[in-house]
């Protein structure tokens, strides 16, 4: 099969690879060691492999790799400060109990930075809305969903607002 | 072993963070997917594709012809014996020519590549002939026995309980119902799917990563297969991504197909399933038929049960014969009744096996024991929680196996709790009052009281224990190892917490590891609600073996009385003296070569039973929990939504309270799942819903918008500082909560689940009943 080269900004970094027509952004990721982006349906429909392209969620296993040539993509992996310090929703979820068998909260962690980004001070509904793609089998979503509260409000102190 | 509790517990019951937190938030954590070696191939199975025939031959030479493939392996290629089944081994590990298949998921062969997406391809390419043979696809043609799928009778496992006389219970009855009931299969849906590793090792034997619930299972099985002795297999388990029983017994097949590969490469080899694959071939919950009858006297005394439940196997019995004990239990739910009669009853059908589920046989029969209840009452014109609170078990009380209950029933005052947490009266008003204004809409309060036996049970024991090793290191890090897996519940958080209140070494310092056969003997299954009694013990009798040293040793250097040396927080005092850290502490033990590690065991204490009558010790004790849901239902629709929810459980002691909520919450949204939405359809015994497109498990725009939980600690002596389980209970009740919230805001009775706008939409449709 052809491959063919692709260039693209991965959490801040340039990274160049080489991917077949039909791979998509998922598999091409893994392949490149970025591992927070799980696999869990393939289809679009549970958000455990959600990424950010150009600050907009996308599931990662319905995007070509080839789709994201010039683009940039944040994951999980890219919301770590340089000295390893947790991102204010990362801390969120670890205070609220938002994490149980954890294969779903990469997802949850970047649709929740997406939804911050654009609504600091999201309404109850809008959370279930931005949320309402990513599954989750065994918190029950009652934690996550103050997890998320309490990251909206992380970011909005002082402290907080450099990590958006 | 007899806890005796601490004069003031300080770790336990406090609120600490999750031990695996950071890993996971920051997407470190390394699930079976995400372990990589080098030479690794890549597997991909070959299924049946038919419900059941005769497989006369395998065509992989198409397949063999692509590039990159490196072997398609069939029952030639195992160098064991052949068969999977944990408790019956009913079932091929790869189909044989000449032999039949015996349902679409059947595995017939492994194909190893280069790529994942090379393995599927060539999987496609494998040609199977089959002459198909008629299917049995339902409990009742399966009980007519016109097709035997295994040469025997379809159904091949009946249980009983016999107590009083319900004939006589009947005879004085003012009230008798009678009652079929349905409750269809769920799929565990866990967001990581199946998934293993399995590599030749440095022992000249075969090392397992993989997605798994219970390792040792996995090492039973695997020894056969390949024909090794389990001391050549090792099992370590990666972070696990949800089970819910689902890798129960499930991890064992796959893990044997990977290991076949492997084995005949010489090469690691890699399993993991397409959610479609994992969604056609592995375990549910079993589908039950019921058959109720119940005689009530006029203030609502139950007198009389009498069940025959009937349960789908699917093709191989694998783990139904245990599950069928825990239905057969639970079955006349959570009361005090003199007179019951219960069968229950295992066929084998052409579809997929069920096996282990959150419940485990049990939230099947308690939502038609609970629909019944509820049914009397409304009868009777008797208050539903009046009801439960006259039949309720109690101290001195004996269950429906006639097992005399002498401590740590908490039952009432569950129902006391949800009675104050809900509202209970002027939330029934509300909702009245409510209906009077709305004739498109109509809400509904629904309630449920339930029962879980903890543990295997009478007949599990023998399996029923738990070693642990801990170990404290030289710089004061303490090295926790287990028998049970976490696998999200956490596990490795109560562990932590216990060694930490026994040790009094820091949280942070103490490590609990990915669980490992190489280091902790058999341990049974982490299933049952059993782990953080079962390892929780053997955590803590190894810590204190410890603990009494370093106090000793303490003791000795400060001259001071044993008595009053105290450990905590990686302090260790005596009386008023400054105190020494844990860790220089250690660096003294080191020198004097005190021996710093130790095994912990704790056992099932033993349990009479007779399985002719069913009449015994059916569970070393039993945790309660009580709920009320609202509901509103769209009578045009037949949309049913979970409004508001009231769940309140007795654990015994709430180690973890965090924990403890966790499971409360998550439980109920599975189960809220299971009793509405989560719809397996079949069509000739294949699976249609094989993805979360058309399998629709709950969102978290589906939760109720009221939630409140409450936590009885009724402590158990035998459980550590007194905690019982809450795995499994914390999804039980809410099937029949929502299921008579149903009822009652419709008018007629729900007897399927799940209950989906379709089924509800019908009932509403029937004329009176």
């Amino acid at each position: 099969m052809n491959k063919h080269p692709i260039s693209f900004t991965l959490n801040g970094k340039t990274v160049k690879t080489q991917v077949e027509a039909r791979t998509t952004l998922l598999r091409a990721l893994r392949d490149l060691g970025v591992l927070s982006v799980k696999r869990g349906c393939e289809e679009g429909e549970c958000g455990t492999c959600t990424v950010l392209i150009d600050g907009i969620t996308q599931k990662s296993c319905l995007v070509l790799a080839m789709e994201v040539e010039g683009r940039t993509v944040t994951t999980c992996e890219g919301l770590l400060a340089p000295d390893g310090e947790l991102h204010p929703i990362q801390q969120a979820f670890i205070d609220e109990g938002a994490i149980q068998c954890g294969y779903c909260t990469p997802g949850m962690v970047m649709a929740t930075y997406a939804l911050l980004e654009r609504s600091p001070d999201p309404a109850d509904e809008e959370i279930r809305a931005a949320l309402a793609g990513n599954l989750c089998r065994c918190t029950g979503y009652v934690s996550i969903f103050r997890a998320v509260k309490k990251a909206a409000e992380l970011m909005k102190r002082p402290e907080g607002a450099g990590k958006r | 072993m007899k806890t005796s509790a601490p004069e003031r517990e300080r770790v336990v019951g406090s609120k600490v963070t999750r031990v695996d937190a950071v890993e996971k938030v920051t997407g470190l954590a390394k699930y079976a997917p995400d372990i990589y070696f080098d030479r690794m191939v890549h597997c991909a199975l070959v299924i049946a594709r038919k419900p059941h025939g005769i497989l006369h031959k395998i065509d992989a030479s198409r397949a063999q012809k692509l590039p990159g493939v490196f072997g398609i392996f069939t029952y030639k290629d195992v160098p064991g014996k052949n068969r999977l089944g944990e408790v019956v081994d009913d079932m091929p590990c790869l189909v044989a020519e000449g032999e039949t298949v015996k349902h679409y998921g059947d595995v017939v062969a492994v194909v190893a590549a280069s790529t994942q997406k090379t393995a599927e391809e060539a999987a496609r390419k494998v040609r199977l002939t089959i002459e198909e043979l008629p299917a049995v696809l339902d409990i009742e043609e399966a009980r007519r026995d016109e097709i035997r799928i295994h040469g025997s009778s379809n159904v091949s496992v009946h249980k009983k309980i016999r107590k009083g006389d319900v004939s006589k219970g009947f005879s004085r009855a003012d009230l008798i119902i009678e009652d079929n009931f349905m409750a269809s299969y769920q799929e565990h849906a866990y967001i990581e799917p199946q998934g293993v590793v399995v590599l030749p090792d440095t022992d000249y034997g075969m090392t397992v990563y993989g997605s798994i619930q219970c390792p040792y299972y996995v090492q039973s099985s695997l020894s056969k297969v390949l024909g090794f002795p389990m001391s050549k297999v090792r099992i370590i388990q990666a972070e696990t991504g949800g089970a819910f029983g689902g890798k129960e017994d499930v991890p064992s097949f796959v893990a044997s197909y990977a290991a076949v590969a492997a084995y005949n490469l010489k090469r690691p080899a890699r399993l993991i399933y397409p959610r479609e694959i994992d969604i056609h071939t592995t375990s549910k919950r079993h589908p039950v038929k019921s058959r109720y009858k119940m005689g009530f006297s006029k203030d609502g005394e139950i007198l009389a049960i009498e069940v025959d439940a009937y349960m789908d196997m699917g093709a191989y019995a694998t783990l139904s014969p245990v599950v069928m004990f825990r239905t057969l239990v639970h079955a006349a739910g959570a009361y005090s009744v003199d007179n019951v009669s219960v069968d229950t009853y295992g066929v084998y059908t052409n579809k997929v096996p069920p096996g282990a589920f959150r419940g485990f046989g049990s939230p099947q029969v308690l939502f038609a024991v609970e629909s019944m209840v509820d049914e009397a009452s409304r009868r009777l014109g008797i208050d539903p929680v009046d009801m439960r609170m006259k039949n309720a078990l109690r101290e001195g009380s004996r269950t429906s196996t006639d097992q005399l209950l002498t401590e740590s029933v908490g039952a009432v005052e569950t129902l006391d709790k949800v009675n104050e947490l809900s509202n209970w009266k002027e939330l029934n008003e509300r909702v009245e009052a409510f209906n009077r204004g709305s004739l498109f809409q109509k809400r509904g309060v629904g309630l449920s009281h339930i029962i879980y036996g903890v543990s295997l049970g009478a007949q599990g024991q023998h399996i029923d224990k738990s070693g642990a090793h801990v170990q404290i290191n030289r710089d004061g890090s303490v090295d926790v190892r287990i028998g049970g897996t976490e696998m999200g519940q956490g596990a490795k958080t109560v562990m932590a917490i216990i060694a930490a209140e026994e040790l009094g070494q820091k949280l942070s310092q103490i490590v609990v590891h990915q669980t490992d056969t190489a280091f902790v003997p058999d341990s049974g299954p982490t299933v049952a609600s059993r782990t953080t009694m079962f390892s929780g013990n053997a955590v803590r009798i190894a810590c204190k073996s410890l603990r009494e040293r370093l106090v000793k040793l303490y003791a000795e250097l400060n001259s001071c009385s044993e008595d009053e040396v105290e450990l905590h927080d990686g302090m260790i005092s005596c009386g008023q003296d400054k105190g020494m850290p844990f860790d220089e502490l250690i660096e003294e033990a080191f020198k004097k070569n005190v021996k710093m590690f130790e095994a912990g065991w704790y056992q099932s204490p033993v349990l009479e039973w007779d399985p002719e009558s069913g009449i015994g010790q059916a569970y070393i004790t039993y945790s309660f929990a009580s709920q009320v849901v609202v509901v509103e239902v769209d009578m045009i629709t037949g949309n049913t939504k979970v409004l508001e929810a009231y769940t309140v459980h007795d654990v015994g002691k709430a180690i973890n309270p965090e924990g403890v909520i966790g499971q409360i919450q998550g439980g109920f949204v599975q189960g809220m799942g299971y009793a509405l939405s989560e719809d397996l359809k079949m069509l000739n015994g294949r699976i249609l819903t094989d993805n979360f497109n058309t399998y629709i498990i709950p969102t978290i725009r589906d939760i109720p918008r009221v939630f409140k939980y409450g936590i009885v600690e009724d402590e158990f002596s035998e459980g550590p500082y007194g905690a019982k389980g809450i795995g499994e209970p914390s999804l039980m009740a809410t099937p029949p909560a929502i299921a008579n919230a149903i009822s009652r805001a419709i008018g007629r009775r729900i007897r399927h689940i799940p209950a989906t706008p379709e089924y509800v939409l019908n009932v509403i449709k029937e004329d009176a009943e």
